[in-house]
């Protein structure tokens, strides 16, 4: 038993979500990203005296919809708070952000791993305001400062102490990143830093119980720009801290950097040099009030989340949960399943058909399914087929997938009989090839008589081929059997 | 609270500015006065008395999410110390 295996790891996560509003959180800036630096400022970004914030409220009902997602209680009265630091790219001196009156209260999110599910805590979700970008690397001698970022509107979600691996803590930003996603207020792009991700960890010796007051001190680490890259940070910290404690010394709380380079992290600052924020109350923006009516209202438009979709496909279409999880981790893709159903009870091909041609054809151009070219009626059609008989799912999702997909406003029917893809049925016909086949390998047939069973697939093939493949296979295989059997 | 060349210190820390020492004894008789003052209010009695944050009873100021009154690059860098065409130049904040 190596020493590790004694200790336990408790993972706390604070995820900041870049909110999809086309102004700032607290003035009229546009949030446009890849634009020319400092073209979207205006004097407030700018830290100018006598400039006054004014909240925008779609930052708000985007909050309060991740806060429903996640099953918080939503505050009625909101208050805005002052975070005071100095930084260059930060240039009024303060962040203004949400102290003692979060939006959102406690809540859940449900992850699973490795089919077993489980229920992280929620502590809050507040709103505040991203910081402008430093470029350090640009010029030998200055720090660049970009406000186009600054003033963009965040959502910090915290969760409770509650992950107990690295695993766990990617699940969960896995969920976030779904629900974001889903209720499209956050683009969910962690490499471009639209979803961020700092990691509280700490130890404690399992022999002991898990509960708060057993945890070690936690260290807080930071510049993790990708999951994997969270869950190497949390794997380093949990050996590291180990290390520490097994060679006599404690863990100070401290804030740490990842360094992706080789997946460790580094001390920045101690307890003793924490920043002391000073927080006050934001004398320039009054209460928000947000009434229960709205908070309704707000519920009553929101898109139905992966995991309602999730539930209805396994209990109400009977689809195994590996299908369910495929289909409802994107909404678009979702979407478009749940439109391609409205034509077809077979919701197993329907699957069958995303999961398959569907989705290679998305990840072959790296497109969206939003940007693929057919409509899901025309799916509908080309499965109708199949169900009829007149095609094999094969051809269907492959000849004449790729067929329509080139030329997506094409009639599908059309498109088979030019393609020459529609099965024959007809006994008549078939039977007339299977004749010719036999006639054709007089030996083989005695061969089979005699017991060689396993010459039918040759026959088969024959059939298939002398038909161009228009035999319908499964009226072709009965006709055989029935005249070698005969 | 006692106002002391520690306090002074930090304080001068937190604003990033940097003080002579002959400056600390007069900011620190000018911090003792606010302190008194504040001592002072400490007096009253508050108990049951909600803390006032707004002077104003003004509720929902709130905006529409429309991108309006920006201003160009070359107005928002005008006034900088230090600049060039496309960005604010700081001392640097990484040291390496």
């Amino acid at each position: 038993m190596s020493v590790y295996d004694k200790y336990q790891v408790v993972i706390g996560l604070e995820v900041h979500a870049q909110l999809s509003t086309k102004s700032k959180m607290y003035c009229a800036d546009s949030t446009a990203f890849g634009v020319s630096p400092n073209t979207n400022v205006s004097p407030l970004t700018l830290g100018h005296p006598g400039t006054l914030p004014v909240v925008n409220e779609e930052a708000i009902v985007s909050a309060i919809k991740m806060g429903v997602a996640m099953n918080c209680s939503i505050r009625n009265e909101n208050g805005f708070a002052r975070k005071n630091y100095f930084y260059a790219d930060l240039p009024k001196g303060y962040q203004i952000t949400q102290d003692k009156t979060p939006i959102c209260g406690e809540g859940q999110l449900k992850i699973s791993v490795d089919g077993k599910e489980k229920n992280i805590g929620i502590e809050r979700i507040h709103m505040e305001e991203d910081a402008g970008k430093s470029t350090h690397d640009l010029d030998p001698f200055n720090t660049l400062i970009d406000l186009n970022r600054a003033g963009v509107p965040l959502i910090e979600i915290v969760s409770k102490p509650d992950l107990r691996s690295a695993e766990e803590a990617y699940q969960y930003l896995i969920e976030v990143r779904k629900l974001v996603r889903y209720l499209d207020i956050c683009d969910g792009n962690m490499e471009e830093g639209s979803l961020r991700c700092d990691a509280n960890i700490s130890v404690f010796l399992k022999e002991k119980e898990d509960k708060f007051e057993n945890f070690g001190d936690r260290c807080e680490v930071k510049n993790m720009n990708s999951m994997r890259n969270v869950m190497k940070a949390i794997e380093f910290e949990f050996k590291r801290q180990i290390d520490v404690i097994e060679a006599g010394g404690t863990i100070d709380q401290q804030t740490r950097t990842f360094n992706a380079a080789d997946g460790s992290t580094a001390m920045m600052r101690s307890k003793e040099n924490a920043n002391d924020y000073r927080y006050f109350p934001e004398p320039d923006l009054p209460i928000v009030y947000v009434s229960n009516e709205e908070i309704e209202k707000i519920k009553a438009e929101m898109p139905k989340l992966s995991s309602e979709l999730f539930n209805e496909y396994v209990n109400d279409l009977k689809l195994s949960e590996y299908d369910a999880g495929i289909l409802s981790e994107d909404r678009d893709f979702a979407a478009y399943f749940n439109e391609l159903i409205t034509f077809t009870t077979n919701y197993k091909a329907a699957t069958n058909f995303m999961i398959g041609p569907v989705k290679s054809y998305l990840n072959e151009h790296a497109v969206e399914i939003t940007e693929f070219p057919l409509k899901a009626k025309s799916i509908a059609e080309m499965l109708k087929m199949v169900e009829d008989n007149k095609m094999s799912f094969n051809v269907a999702s492959s000849k004449l997938f790729d067929a329509l997909v080139k030329q997506p406003e094409a009639d599908v029917s059309e498109m088979a009989q030019k393609l020459n893809l529609i099965q024959d049925s007809d006994e008549g016909f078939i039977e007339g090839i299977i004749d010719e086949v036999l006639a054709k390998n007089a030996e083989k047939v005695e061969a089979y008589k005699n017991g060689n069973k396993n010459l039918l697939g040759m026959f088969m093939g024959q059939v298939m081929k002398a038909s161009k493949g228009k035999a319908n296979p499964k009226v072709a295989s009965k006709l055989i059997q029935d005249k070698l059997d005969s | 609270m006692e106002i002391d060349d520690k306090l002074v210190e930090k304080l001068a820390k937190l604003s990033k500015l940097e003080i002579a020492a002959e400056e600390k004894t007069k900011l620190k008789a000018n911090f003792g006065k606010i302190i008194d003052l504040v001592d002072k209010l400490q007096e009253i009695n508050t108990d049951g008395v909600e803390p006032l944050i707004y002077l104003t009873e003004n509720k929902n100021i709130l905006r529409k999410d429309v991108v309006e009154n920006m201003v160009d690059k070359v107005e928002a860098l005008k006034n900088a110390p230090d600049k060039d065409s496309d960005y604010f130049k700081v001392p640097k904040v990484l040291k390496k």
